[in-house]
């Protein structure tokens, strides 16, 4: 086991699969000559050269749709989103093509590209730069939506979303790429539709994805140290495929649980996640299954009100402290 | 002998008469395909939207002519025409159409959404312009393996309007990719005129800006179209580098099937209509082909009757051809998942 950062871990699954298949290539605003806007993509142009990691203009449906359009014909392109809110400009190429291709043309055109890029804020950057959004992506057929929240499940979920052969939107998140994490030695990947249970617990699920799972980790931590409570922490990795076994599993056990994410509550996909749990084990339930969730405001730019608006450590000790109660 | 001098002048190298006649009759089966979708509509055999190819089908016609078999193509929801000048079979068009299992898509995709991955034809598209950045992945593709192949997207005068079309142009010089932009200037988007809905009113004079050659042909005759299409996809093939053309021609019918007489009265004349119908390209193509001697009337007849029996053909097989079994509803939405079922 090697630690590594999570920024390092995408750049080693995209070297290692572009070595692997020569019809990988990359695109995206910055990725080739500046080396990336947060540095993912440094030093694959000189590596790989000007026609597999392509400088694109700040164009994003035209990225998107190159990307689509390289995917149909067998290339498999990973476009990177310089961050997913400008994402919203691709809106139609993602959701009007490359999720309904396939299933228009009666299945006989894939398009196994990737949509990389990080998701989410937290660093002051305000109502336009904060964007997740994942639970429109999920709520797409056709489209698979990974979150991954470690180095280790970075580079193994790229790794499989790149050899993926539908479209696949890989949500990275700014606040983790300096984080450091082991990586195993030597070739991996990680599947989609698996969670992972990141730490055990007998008294309160916890699920979670993407940074959140790190608040998370913290908050049972400092749970089980102040107070007794025992958390389980799934990291659901994937939102698309969703892994709902891991999770009833996990409420079987502990009877109570409580969704966090980052992105705005209502209509967010703890919404989906309740509902299921709701519909498939609901006799197991002794307290409403509560969500942690960014507030249903545009995200604020300053820094007392922004820290007020994302779901915290201690909203998250309140939620299991009332599931408990 | 003076006539025949005249002929050799008036067809292009590459166009021997027994071609000519092969595309004519091509124009011939695309008109009374299209002649018999109306009526099916109006029978209950097909739904959503339709969009007829009357009055265009020089333009199909006369591009797809010079495609190789392992060239691609993309257009829009007026895709009748381009599948049928393709090559595909005109019975499985009309069961797409009619929602059918045996349709080019399963009947999944309907009229909008034709496809022939087979030759190369990578689909209708019904979001205005949405496939035109599709095409410059396309391209990319094929400069990426170096091959000599090259890709034609088709689009209306409409879709010049639309931001993502003129992203995809700028990004198809950028990368040099070998594709034909075709925009079939047929003079409406719905009910607006070019005029209105485009600030410059020569649609190839704003593509220009975009680095690559373009050029501005009229659509109506299809020798015209042939030789012009020629020229530019040889350019586009050995160059490699993209290329716009604007294609003058109009729609006979109005813009989908719910657009009747009464509609298009709120935006066109009848004298602008009959003015066009005047042009026709299969009335022009036959006069040609007569002049010249290179049909009698009676052949032109025999392959009138042949074209329109093809079309009634393909609407009893549509017709007689099964729906899609109901499992079809959850296939296809990924190449290797199940979607559950929720009842
Ligand atoms: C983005 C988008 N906006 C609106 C529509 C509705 N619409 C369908 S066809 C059409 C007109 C397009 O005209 P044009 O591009 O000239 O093509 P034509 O129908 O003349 O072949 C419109 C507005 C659409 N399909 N997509
Ligand atoms: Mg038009």
């Amino acid at each position: 086991m090697a630690v590594i950062t999570y920024r390092e871990a995408l750049r080693q699954a995209l070297t290692e699969e572009m070595e692997r298949d020569p019809g990988v290539f990359i695109l995206g605003e910055e990725v080739g000559r500046y080396q990336g806007t947060f540095r993912v993509t440094e030093g694959l142009l000189q590596r790989f050269g000007e026609m597999r990691v392509v400088d694109t203009p700040i164009s994003e449906s035209g990225i998107a749709g190159m990307a689509i359009g390289a995917a149909m014909i067998g290339l498999r392109p990973v476009a990177e989103f310089m961050t997913f809110s400008f994402a919203l400009i691709a809106a139609d190429q993602l959701v009007n093509h490359a999720a309904k291709i396939l299933y228009m043309f009666g299945g006989q055109i894939a398009v196994p590209v990737v949509f990389r890029g990080p998701a989410g804020g937290g660093a002051q950057l305000s109502a336009q730069h904060s964007h997740s959004l994942e639970s429109w992506y999920a709520h797409i057929p056709g489209l698979k939506v990974v979150t991954p929240a470690t180095p280790a499940d970075a580079k193994g979920m790229l790794k499989t979303a790149i050899r993926d052969n539908n479209p696949v939107i890989f949500m990275e998140h700014a606040k983790l790429y300096s984080t450091r994490g082991e990586v195993p030695q030597g070739e991996y990947t990680v599947p989609f539709g698996v969670a992972d249970i990141k730490r055990e617990g007998r008294d309160v699920t916890i699920i979670a994805y993407s940074q959140p799972v790190l608040l998370a980790l913290h908050a049972a931590q400092k749970l089980a140290e102040t107070e007794g409570i025992e958390c389980e922490v799934i990291d659901l990795r994937s939102l698309q495929p969703l892994d709902m076994d891991t999770v009833l599993r996990s409420i079987h056990k502990t009877h109570r649980a409580v969704v966090v994410h980052e992105d705005h509550r209502n209509v967010g996909f703890g919404a989906e996640v309740v509902a299921r749990i709701q519909e498939l084990a609901f006799d197991e339930l002794d307290a409403p299954v509560l969500r942690v969730a960014s507030a249903d405001v545009p995200i604020p730019y300053a820094r007392n009100l922004e820290r007020a608006a994302f779901p915290s450590e201690e909203d998250i000790i309140r939620a299991v402290k009332r599931v408990l109660a | 002998m003076r006539a025949e001098v005249l002929v050799k002048k008036a067809l292009p190298d590459s166009l021997t008469p027994q071609r000519l006649v092969e595309l004519y009759r091509t124009m011939l089966l695309i008109r009374h395909f299209e002649e018999q979708c109306a009526p099916a509509y109006r029978q209950g055999k097909m739904g959503g939207y339709m969009h007829v190819y009357i009055g265009q089908e020089a333009v199909a016609t006369g591009f797809i002519a010079h495609l190789r078999d392992d060239d691609y193509m993309l257009c829009s929801y007026r895709d009748h025409g381009h599948a049928i000048a393709r090559g595909t079979d005109p019975r499985r068009i009309m069961a797409e159409l009619f929602g059918r299992y045996t349709g080019v898509a399963k009947g999944k995709g309907g009229s909008m959404h034709l496809v022939d991955v087979e030759r190369g034809f990578l689909g209708g598209y019904g979001i205005v312009g949405g496939m035109v950045p599709l095409a410059v992945g396309v391209g990319y593709g094929i400069r990426y393996r170096g091959t000599d192949q090259v890709c034609l997207c088709f689009f209306g005068d409409g879709a010049m309007n639309i931001g993502p079309v003129h992203e995809a142009l700028n990004m198809a010089t950028i990368y040099k990719v070998p594709v034909v932009f075709i925009c079939e200037n047929n003079r409406y988007a719905m009910a607006t005129p070019v005029e209105f809905a485009s600030a410059v009113p020569s649609l190839a004079e704003r593509a220009k800006q975009y680095g690559m050659p373009t050029r501005q042909i009229g659509g109506m005759d299809l020798l015209e179209v042939y030789r012009e299409a020629e020229e530019i996809i040889r350019h586009v093939r050995t160059t490699p580098e993209p290329f716009f053309v604007e294609v003058l021609t109009y729609r006979f019918e109005g813009h989908g099937i719910a657009d009747n007489p009464t509609n298009q009265a709120l935006y066109r004349t009848k004298e602008e209509v009959e003015y066009w119908r005047q042009r026709d390209p299969i009335v022009n193509t036959a006069r040609f082909l007569l002049e010249n001697g290179f049909a009698t009337e009676n052949e032109l007849l025999e392959w009138d009757a042949h074209a329109k029996q093809q079309a009634l053909e393909a609407v009893a097989y549509a017709d007689a051809s099964p729906e899609p079994p109901l499992e079809e509803l959850y296939r296809d939405v990924y190449t290797d998942m199940e979607v559950q079922e929720w009842r």
